[in-house]
């Protein structure tokens, strides 16, 4: 059931993430190369590309994992520049975006509940209640609402990654990343992962997703990227890019992955 | 001659209540230094990775000057040295606080450095990415995490300076060596009496490592 871009984002709207000519370097290794990106509110944007393209550094510049060298950035509004080092408008940025990892990085020292709502309490400041009522919901959204006192480590690995997912909700983001979110998991647990952000999509959410999927990138994506040696050299709607690719680089890289 | 072969357990016994009044400066002296050192520990542990340069270098050089030389060097250093410097007199206890805070502190900043530094990159960059500050990231994720995996180097740490303290013997603490050594010079019984000041030892360090282990068993839940 997915609704097209043109039905629920606005283009007049104010992008959430705009990128121009953003520029990345590793030391001698550059990473990124000339990227422009905007994604606009409720816009579902999936990356994909060969291992070591840039999709990761890509979407960690986005809230400031990763520095970037020259070009333009900003954030629901907000300006992060260039060799921009831990700052407040950076922190703000950070509690606007949230971020799911390839390998959940739960805190293992907290049960899951407190996991939800450490954030929440910490930097939005809401009381224990409060706290604990939004990660009740949350956590019953992804499905674990009946793990909530164990720690990460009895859970299993989809398990796991929807408390990360519930994690991130807790602070209400207005967009969210996703960097390779069932890689780490055993296949008979990526579709729950799956289901669960299919389900965030539907209810309007703006993501931006890097991921070897490529069945749950069609259904889901309003506009699929496909980055090669740290630039983008192609993006379009899912029908566009898997079905008609123009580039002979994303064909061959399509007729890889596709063929499994 | 049988006589040299002739324990006197009662000899030994009647030690130990001459002993025990050492035990309290042994205790002050190790605890005292150890609270101390474990507060420069983390301090110089966290300097010591900063990415500053000049807050990093000093740290090392605080490691490397007290963790290279001995401990009794230091104490002397402190109890005969210091006051030249100072123009006053240094008690000997306060002495032997002060040289078990910075050696074992200069050890503790490398435990803590190690701890820290242990924390997969991962823990810091899901902090970050939920808008937890640096400053809340490290105190809520990375420092929880990173102390339980301390527990048992900072329990060796002080095992290691509580037998230290016995050094302190020759500054004049009334410590359990010293109280052994007193005894010793009116009633001849060295054999018994040092057999007596070492069960003593064992009694506390096992005791902390007894309790250490509960430490860690409770800090195991959720690992
Ligand atoms: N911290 C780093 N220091 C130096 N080089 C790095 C660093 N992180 C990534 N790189 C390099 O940058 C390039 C892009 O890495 P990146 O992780 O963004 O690729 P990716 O597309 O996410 O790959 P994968 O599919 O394997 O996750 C690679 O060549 C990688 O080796
Ligand atoms: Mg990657």
């Amino acid at each position: 059931m997915k609704r097209t871009a043109a039905m629920k984002t606005d283009p007049t709207a104010e992008p959430i993430v705009r990128m121009e000519k953003l520029n990345k370097h590793f030391g001698q290794l550059h990473v990124l190369k000339d990227i422009d990106l905007t994604v606009a509110p409720g816009e579902v944007v999936v990356i994909i590309g060969a291992s070591g393209s840039g999709k990761s550094t890509l979407i960690r510049c986005i809230n400031g994992l990763e520095e970037f060298q020259q070009g333009h950035l900003d954030v629901d509004g907000k300006v992060l520049k260039p060799h921009g080092k831990a700052s407040k408008t950076l922190q703000q940025i950070r509690t606007e975006v949230g971020m799911v990892f390839q390998q959940f990085n739960l805190f293992p020292h907290l049960s899951v509940l407190d996991n939800v709502t450490l954030a929440p309490r910490k930097v939005r400041h809401a009381s224990r209640d409060e706290a604990r009522q939004t990660a009740e919901r949350l956590l019953e959204r992804v499905g674990i609402a009946d793990q909530a006192h164990k720690y990460p480590a009895q859970l299993s690995g989809g398990q796991q990654q929807r408390v990360a997912l519930a994690r991130a909700l807790a602070m209400e983001p207005r967009l969210m990343l996703f960097d390779e979110p069932t890689s780490a998991l055993d296949p008979e647990m990526i579709g729950e992962v799956l289901d669960a952000m299919r389900e965030l999509a539907r209810d309007g959410m703006t993501m931006v997703i890097v991921t070897h999927e490529m069945n749950f990138a069609r259904e889901v994506a309003d506009r699929v990227i496909y980055i090669h040696q740290g630039e983008i050299i192609e993006q379009g709607t899912p029908d566009e890019v898997f079905d008609n690719p123009q580039n002979e680089r994303t064909q061959s890289f399509l007729s890889r992955v596709l063929t499994h | 001659m049988d006589i040299t072969f002739q324990f006197d357990w009662q000899a030994a016994f009647a030690s130990i209540p001459y002993l025990l009044k050492g035990i309290p400066y042994t205790l002050l002296i190790s605890f005292g230094g150890l609270a101390i050192g474990f507060v420069i520990g983390i301090v110089f542990g966290l300097l010591r990775i900063s990415p500053v340069f000049w807050l990093r270098w000093p740290a090392i050089a605080y490691i490397e000057i007290f963790r290279g030389t001995p401990v009794l060097v230091q104490v002397l250093f402190i109890f005969y040295g210091l006051p030249q410097l100072l123009g006053g007199p240094i008690d000997a206890v306060s002495a032997g606080i002060a040289a078990i805070a910075v050696n074992s502190g200069a050890y503790i900043s490398e435990v803590v450095r190690g701890g820290v530094q242990s924390i997969e990159r991962g823990q810091r960059e899901a902090g970050l990415s939920l808008g937890l500050s640096q400053i809340k990231t490290f105190r809520y994720v990375i420092w929880p995490q990173a102390f339980r995996r301390m527990i048992p180097a900072l329990g060796n740490q002080g095992i290691i300076s509580i037998k230290d303290t016995s050094l302190f013997a020759v500054i004049g603490v009334g410590e359990l060596v010293r109280q052994g050594q007193i005894y010793i010079a009116t009633t001849f019984r060295a054999l018994e009496v040092y057999l007596m000041v070492a069960l003593l030892y064992l009694v506390i360090t096992l005791t902390l490592s007894l309790a250490l282990r509960m430490l860690e068993r409770k800090g195991l839940v959720g690992q």
